[in-house]
């Protein structure tokens, strides 16, 4: 892709310097925990400053860039993949993050992120899913359980929701996790290896809007009497406790445990390599300029209107 | 010989002996040629090799083709016109057809001018009016003799060659120049390939048709330059302008008759060292492209009529984040799903309007294949210099027809567009209230050490989402302003004909030919007729009222439907920006470009009206 003049390094990233405008979230917002996460591990990963890009669409989480002092876009409502994968496939320089919600990424932009999944995009991907559609005060989401009581379903929710687990590990995200808002620690590994990641790699957190479903996810909160059941991954240590444990890189088990009933387990689900869509398109890329050698696009359009003569 | 000069007719053997030794030939200016059979016939590469050619020879010509919106199979036809003078219109009527199939000859017998000829396939078309309207049949076993010639297990494969001989004989086209031409198409599949079409071509070639036609056609060659003349399509053109204008990202979802556009984007841009992305629909397309574009580079997705329709929410983002955008609309016939393979100009409101808020935005429609590469390359400058959406609204008739034209200066032409990724200052604000819009793309450092958030809320010229009453009519007005702006560099349209008088039509996009030779017809007869073409249509040119004021009747001729109040679109944007009732409508919707004749009879009305 076109040649990008290197910045020169610049000084080490510090949380202060990442933080932005006060969010407008509800105080005790889940989100909140997130975004200090999120901070925590740019500050570890010291990535360059400017090359820190925070892509959402529309929703309460996908407020996001404006709380990042970073590069960002505050796109239109479900797409914020596709612009993600715009910038991703044409930058790559770059790194890519996508916060949204479980309206903006499941429902509304459920087609595309089977699509950034199956291409394999170079990006990391947020979901904070809270089970209802907050910013328009409480409506139905795509994750809200069966019997949930809303604006639009006064009597209970009657669709069956979404399984994002499923969805994610079907459509061939080569990182799929999950965490839990109030499990900072945990969210910060599960983060730090979404970003490391080559390739599509998304993160489910579950973050509870106190304000239209409070208590939405104690059950996996040992605070509120829950269970925070972590998948144990191999260690590929020969011993016989291994056997039972999980290999991310096996689609099947992944899929087998993202069927497992609410609250289910946390941590990887998912983690294999696969070749992502920039490196496919870089190395089509590569040929054909090789091809073309030392010709000009002015040479190139020549020779072409050579052929139309 | 066809409506636009007067030259020798066919049928009138003893006009215009051309000075050659037989007497029989005939010499022609123009000749309008249609093919009619099935679409995997090949007849359209018989026209493809005619128009090569006549950009060879420095012939005008134009060609004009249907195709059925099926996979494979169904009737098609490929018409060309091809004239040693000015070629502006596909042509009204055909003056050659050549009929492969029964139902060819049924369907366009009706095409062919009094007196035309018709060439048919004896071993398909039965059934002949030979008495019809003083048509010369001429019938000849095409298939048998394509079959005897070529042998093999080719059947009747190799048909449209053989007509091409057929032509190349009659009209006394470079048997040579044709050679080359067909060994450049077939060689590379092999020799074989390449053997059985040169049989096939001569098979028609020494075919002894001029005797059933009592002498031949000598078809002169242009006097212009011949050397640089290109002939290419429409969509083609525009590609290679978006090329040289500096497009080198872009993302797009296949839809009839854009897609060629994406298919060429997709192969070519990798040698640019850029990307095309097809995606999941044309949300995600425009999206990707806001994307590239976002990241800094000139990014451009397109679509035809419903896709633009899906697009419309992202484009009003581009206007709102003042983020550059090229957006190629081919209209096709609407609405819905509509006559996909059809021309139309129904989307020309849907272009300056169609989306939601107030989202002003630059809309250039191309006249004719040639202007499609030009106005491509001026939709890149525009997007970059005023950092806004540009719409290029192409159709279904430019997309697929040939036209031979001058090769473009590609020298004063071709540019290269990089990420501007340089230090933004401390004071750096992405809209200044006085000044042009500056993006600053992801990888740019900010001295300030503040970041930018690009942003669809109304926001302040800092960027800061806003929902201030001041702020909102500031920046609606800072939108609308920039594209006002556009309008200063626009030039007034040149006007074809006397500069006052009795009717000037009004044109824009693809009907600039049919008007064009519909003006040089009427003046011809002494009618006061003059026209112009609207090649900006959003920001209109400052000053086009006074051109109007010389007028008595302003007739805007378009391929759209006259609505409720019954004016076309242009003509209803005409009528609100000027408030002029001289202004009226000459519509239609049949999914075929403007003939000359409906336009005559469209300027007669008026005059009848006024008179």
């Amino acid at each position: 892709m076109s040649a990008i003049v290197e910045a020169p390094e610049p000084k080490k990233l510090t949380k202060k310097m990442l933080t932005a405008d006060h969010p407008t979230w509800c105080p005790g917002c889940g989100d909140f925990a997130v975004l200090a996460a999120f901070f925590k591990v740019l500050e570890k990963l010291q990535i360059p400053h400017e090359k820190i890009c925070t892509i959402a669409g529309i929703g309460c989480s996908s407020r996001f860039p404006y709380f990042v002092n970073g590069h960002g876009i505050h796109y239109i409502h479900g797409r914020a993949l596709p612009l993600a994968s715009g910038v991703s496939l044409s930058r790559p320089d770059l790194h890519v993050f996508a916060f949204g919600g479980d309206g903006d990424g499941y429902s509304i932009g459920g087609n595309h992120l089977d699509h950034a999944a199956r291409k394999n995009v170079n990006l990391t991907y947020v979901v904070m899913d809270n089970f209802v559609y907050g910013l328009t005060k409480k409506q139905t989401s795509p994750t809200s359980p069966v019997g949930y009581k809303s604006k639009t379903d006064p009597m209970g929710a009657v669709d069956q929701p979404i399984n994002p687990m499923t969805k994610l590990v079907n459509g061939g995200a080569t990182f799929v996790a999950r965490t839990h808002a109030t499990q900072v620690k945990h969210m910060m590994e599960v983060f730090q290896r979404a970003i490391e990641h080559p390739g599509f790699s998304v993160v489910e957190v579950l973050s509870e809007c106190i304000i239209f479903y409070p208590g939405a996810f104690d059950e996996g909160n040992p605070r509120k009497g829950g269970e925070f059941n972590l998948i144990e991954e191999k260690q590929w240590d020969d011993t016989p406790e291994d056997e039972a444990r999980h290999d991310v890189t096996n689609k099947s088990d992944a899929y087998a445990i993202a069927c497992e009933e609410f609250p289910g387990r946390f941590g990887v689900f998912l983690e294999h390599d696969r070749p992502t869509k920039n490196q496919l398109e870089q190395r089509w890329i590569d040929s054909s300029m090789e091809k073309v050698g030392d010709a000009t696009p002015k040479d190139l359009i020549a020779q072409r209107f050579e052929g139309m003569k | 010989m066809s409506s636009t000069a007067t030259p020798a007719s066919p049928e009138n053997t003893d006009a215009s002996a051309s000075g050659s030794d037989d007497s029989s030939d005939r010499e022609l200016q123009n000749a309008v040629i249609r093919f009619a059979g099935n679409s995997q016939d090949g007849i359209q590469s018989i026209g493809a090799f005619l128009a090569k050619l006549a950009g060879r020879s420095a012939r005008e010509v134009m060609t004009y083709m249907t195709i059925p919106s099926t996979i494979a199979g169904g009737p098609s036809i490929f018409q060309v016109h091809l004239g040693s003078g000015e070629v502006l219109s596909p042509g009204d009527e055909a003056d050659f057809l050549f009929a492969f199939y029964q139902h060819s000859y049924d369907d366009h017998l009706n095409s062919l001018k009094d007196g035309g000829i018709c060439i048919y396939d004896t071993d398909h078309v039965e059934e002949v009016k030979k008495d019809e309207r003083g048509i010369l049949h001429v019938g000849l076993p095409i298939t048998s003799i394509t079959v005897e010639a070529i042998g093999g297990s080719a059947r009747d494969r190799g048909k449209n060659i053989m007509v091409l001989g057929l032509v190349a004989q009659i009209f006394q086209l470079s048997r040579e120049k044709l050679s080359t031409l067909i060994e450049k198409q077939f060689g590379r599949k092999g020799e074989g390939v390449f053997r059985n079409a040169m049989l096939a071509f001569d098979a028609g070639y020494a075919y002894a048709v001029g005797d059933l036609l009592s002498g031949d056609f000598d078809l002169k060659e242009g006097t212009g330059a011949k050397e640089g003349k290109m002939t290419t399509d429409g969509n083609t053109a525009l590609t290679y302008g978006l090329l040289a204008g500096g497009v080198r990202y872009g993302a797009g979802y296949p839809i009839t008759p854009w897609s060629s556009i994406m298919e060429l984007l997709r192969s070519e841009l990798p040698k640019y060292g850029g990307l095309f992305v097809q995606a999941e629909d044309e949300l995600a397309a425009v999206s990707l492209a806001m994307g590239m574009s976002f990241a800094g580079h000139l990014a451009i997705t397109g679509s035809s009529g419903p896709g633009l329709s899906l697009k419309m929410e992202a484009l009003s983002y581009a206007t709102m984040a003042e983020l550059p955008l090229i957006i190629v609309n081919v209209q096709r016939g609407g609405p819905s799903t509509g006559l996909p393979t059809s021309v139309e100009q129904s989307d020309l409101m849907q272009a300056i309007y169609g989306s939601h808020g107030d989202s002003p935005r630059i809309v250039i429609a191309p006249r004719n294949v040639e202007d499609c590469f030009y106005v491509a390359v001026e939709a890149c400058e525009l997007a970059k210099k005023y950092s806004c959406p540009v719409i290029i609204l192409t159709d279904q008739a430019l997309a697929t027809r040939i036209e031979a034209f001058k090769e473009p200066d590609l020298d004063s032409i071709v540019v290269e567009v990089k990420p501007d990724l340089s230090e933004r200052p401390a004071d750096w604000s992405p809209y200044p209230i006085d000044g042009a819009t500056v993006h600053a793309p992801p990888g740019s450092p900010m001295a300030g050490g503040k970041y930018p958030v690009v942003t669809g809320l109304e926001h302040d010229e800092w960027g800061h989402p806003s929902g201030s009453p001041e702020v909102h009519s500031k920046m609606n007005a800072r939108r609308r302003e920039k594209i006002k702006k556009v309008a200063d560099n626009i030039p007034l349209p040149k006007v074809c004909g006397e500069e006052s008088g009795d009717t000037l039509i009004v044109g824009w996009g693809s009907t600039w030919g049919p008007i064009r030779e519909a003006t040089l017809r009427a003046q011809e007869k002494g009618l006061s007729v003059s026209s112009i073409h609207i090649r900006h249509v959003h920001p209109l040119a400052n000053g086009l009222e006074t051109i109007f004021d010389n007028f008595k009747d302003i007739v805007v001729v378009e391929m759209n439907d006259e609505g409720l109040y019954g004016n076309g679109q242009l003509a209803t944007l005409l009528r609100a920006r000027y408030c002029n009732p001289n202004i009226r409508s000459v519509c239609k919707t049949d999914g075929l470009n403007f003939k000359i004749k409906e336009i005559l009879a469209g300027i007669d009305a008026g005059a009848t009206a006024t008179s």
